[in-house]
């Protein structure tokens, strides 16, 4: 099997900006030390990357479509629909993902679900799919966001609604609830956690701080979207927001939270204030709407109309907010200009960028990876991960995109493969 | 011998890199016959380590044609571990350059059989005809690799237990925890660094400055192993001025006043004839 050796990059690796080289084999990153000592040889193929950042490509764990299309529709449901996403997500950096669907009728669940299923990553076949996220309807009417009314549910038959509302568990990977909708926090959360294995997160929600500790000792470990959809943090009822400092938590995991980052949804203050109180939890999100990466104009999501204008997704002839068109890539950078501005010191101005730049890229890689229990094959450069990872500028723009050590997309022909090879003496 | 006296570590450093690297151009390596270089561990040649890298990544040195035996390693500890010498050599030297892995020889300390090992090791260093160059450093107690006080003069590659000032000397490197330490290593004996063509070592600060006067104002003696290349027809010491606290004025004196020769040991210019004068 080919040995390549990609020379010359800056990897983010244990937390910090490293010199070093990044050796793959079969697709996955393998421990050079081991195959000079044990092996005895060479690489095959060598690559100069003149010193380029290099980062485990994207994971995006909420994303309702992209390009025009939106998973929640059954018309559009499909393999082919699923692939096409997948192919172009590259161009974000995205090398993995989980397609969201939101509150939809029974019917729409079990027409779409069966379409998306987990699938390794390729350069030819574009991002993983790690399974679905599905957003809903067993949530609280007061708190939907863009969601409709007359498809939100409640389960007084405890997980049998959720499975006859859905149709089948296969391939779920999060499902978003309301903690406080009777029989969630006393028997469907823990049912989903122990015997389907599914991350269960809340959202949508109207749930005081008590309800979300209750819930997160049942089993929840993942707060969808934080701050929107939500009761805002009051001093004396933190509600969810207050999850992320508080002392009743199981300590064996650590909760984390989704952050949409698109300069719009999330003012810099917020993401400041969150990430300085709990930055390990934090997960970088777009919930994207099918308009990502599609010009100004009206599209579809679920039965929903929306309007995309000036950098804002809104539900049409409202003023609700309805999912973001930044991609995840934006994100990361609107996260790590905000970690600047909050600093007001300047001095030692590039040493604690640099740190913003390795925690901001951890929350759009390692922590979303940890969420799923992934954290040693995705999300990370270590060695036996697989080989998916982007190549970065000093602003963070995506120049190349990597999938199982194969170029899926490049920028520009500098940054092709075949113009970064300086040795070949493969078969 | 040579004793070349230089300013401090840096220039050490600099110096012996700059020796390495006019030794193997002199001796024009080629497909046939490779240059066989050992190698030590340890904190001295760390600034030589740096140094060579940089001659490979300028283009100015390659290991394509180069045969390396290291020292010594340590008997117990996994080959992956941060402080075994496999990972000193791959992290300071080996990852860097463009040296043939089948060319890399370091003692397995968790070989099945030790004593087999060191047989081999030896049969090795006799197949690739010999070393040519023997780099190395010098404890404080005047032991050269693992050879530690009451070694043999004549002794070959084997076990050795470590000598509590060894340990003590490495538990800086083991989280300063003295259990940690390995207690025991396999190393080249003080024969075996003999019987290579020539030897350099390399010392460095005022804690080494006993050891040197030991070595060479001190008779031979099995208390200070790396007295035993006295005996060398070809034994080059490179240390700095606070080594030499020890020793008597007019040695140093006698030693920096030949520094114009010693310069030329490194200068690309310098007639490779001159390494058979002044021993």
């Amino acid at each position: 099997m080919t040995l390549f050796r990609f020379c010359n990059c800056t990897l983010i690796r244990n937390h910090a900006l490293v010199v070093d080289d990044l050796w793959i084999r079969h697709g996955k990153i393998i421990d050079p030390e081991k195959v000079f000592f044990d092996e005895r040889i060479q690489a095959d193929v060598e690559y100069d990357c003149r010193g380029v950042l290099v980062a485990p490509g994207y994971i995006d764990l909420q994303i309702n479509g992209a390009f025009g299309h939106d998973f929640s529709s059954p018309d559009e449901a499909s393999e082919e629909m699923l692939l096409l996403v997948a192919q172009k997500l590259t161009a974000h950096g995205v090398t993995a993902f989980v397609p969201t669907v939101v509150s939809s009728k029974p019917e729409t669940y079990k027409a779409v679900l069966p379409k998306y299923k987990r699938r390794a990553g390729s350069a030819k076949d574009g991002a993983t799919i790690l399974g679905t996220h599905i957003e809903g309807p067993f949530i609280d009417e007061k708190k939907r966001g863009a969601h409709r009314t007359d498809f939100l549910r409640k389960a007084p038959n405890g997980i049998e609604d959720l499975l006859s509302c859905y149709g089948s568990f296969n391939d779920v990977s999060i499902i978003t609830i309301a903690p406080e909708i009777p029989n969630m926090i006393e028997t469907v959360i823990p049912e989903l956690v122990q015997k389907y294995n599914i991350v269960v997160s809340v959202g949508h929600s109207i749930a005081s701080l008590d309800i979300g500790e209750r819930a997160v000792c049942a089993g929840a470990r993942f707060i969808t979207h934080l701050f929107n959809a939500m009761l805002p943090f009051h001093h004396r009822d933190p509600g969810l927001v207050g999850l992320l400092t508080s002392h009743r938590l199981p300590t064996t995991s650590i909760v984390h939270y989704g952050l949409i980052a698109d300069g719009i949804h999330t003012h810099s203050a917020a993401v400041r204030l969150a990430h300085r109180v709990h930055p390990q939890g934090l997960v970088l999100v777009t919930d994207a709407v099918p308009a990502l990466g599609l010009p100004d104009g009206t599209y579809h999501m679920g039965a929903e109309k929306i309007l995309v204008e000036n950098k804002r997704a809104t539900i049409a002839g409202t003023q609700t907010l309805c999912g973001s068109i930044a991609s995840l890539a934006e994100c990361v950078q609107n996260m790590r200009q905000a970690l600047l501005d909050g600093e007001i010191s300047k001095h030692g101005e590039v040493k604690i960028d640099k740190q913003f730049i390795v925690e901001c890229i951890d929350a759009a890689t390692l922590h979303p990876a940890s969420v799923l229990h992934i954290e040693n094959q995705k999300g990370t450069l270590s060695f036996g991960a697989d080989a998916d990872f982007i190549f970065l500028d000093d602003k963070l723009n995506v120049l190349s995109t990597f999938i199982a050590g194969e170029q899926a997309w490049t920028v520009n022909d500098n940054w092709s493969i075949n113009n970064l090879r300086t040795k070949n003496s493969s078969q | 011998m040579r004793l070349v006296i230089l300013k401090d570590y840096a220039e050490v450093a600099e110096w012996g890199a700059r020796y390495i690297k006019k030794r193997i151009h002199d001796f024009n390596p080629g497909p046939g016959r490779l240059f066989v270089l050992g190698l030590p561990t340890g904190s001295t040649p760390v600034g030589v380590y740096k140094k060579l890298v940089e001659f490979v990544k300028a283009k100015e040195l390659s290991f394509k044609y180069v045969v390396t035996f290291n020292m010594d390693e340590y008997i117990g500890l996994p080959q992956n571990h941060p402080e075994s010498y496999h990972s000193f050599m791959w992290n300071l030297l080996f990852k860097h350059i463009d040296i043939d892995p089948n060319n890399v020889h370091i003692l397995n300390g968790n070989a099945p059989d030790l004593n087999l090992e060191c047989v081999q090791y030896e049969q090795a260093i006799r197949d690739a005809g010999g070393v040519e160059l023997f780099v190395g450093g010098i404890g404080p107690d005047g032991h050269i690799a693992f050879n530690e006080p009451g070694s043999s003069l004549a002794s070959r590659t084997r076990v050795k237990t470590l000598a509590q000032d060894t340990i003590a000397a490495n538990a800086r490197f083991f989280n300063n925890d003295i259990n940690q330490v390995p207690k025991s290593a396999l190393t080249v004996g003080v024969g075996t660094v003999m019987d290579a063509r020539e030897v350099m070592i390399l010392i460095s600060g005022q804690s080494k400055a006993h050891a040197l006067y030991m070595a060479i104002e001190s008779g031979v003696n099995h208390m200070c192993t790396v007295s035993a290349f006295q005996n060398h027809q070809r034994f080059l010491c490179v240390c700095d001025d606070d080594a030499t606290m020890e020793l008597k004025v007019k040695t140093v004196r006698y030693f920096k006043g030949l520094m114009t020769v010693h310069n030329q040991l490194i200068e690309e210019t310098g007639h490779p004839s001159l390494l058979h004068t002044e021993n």
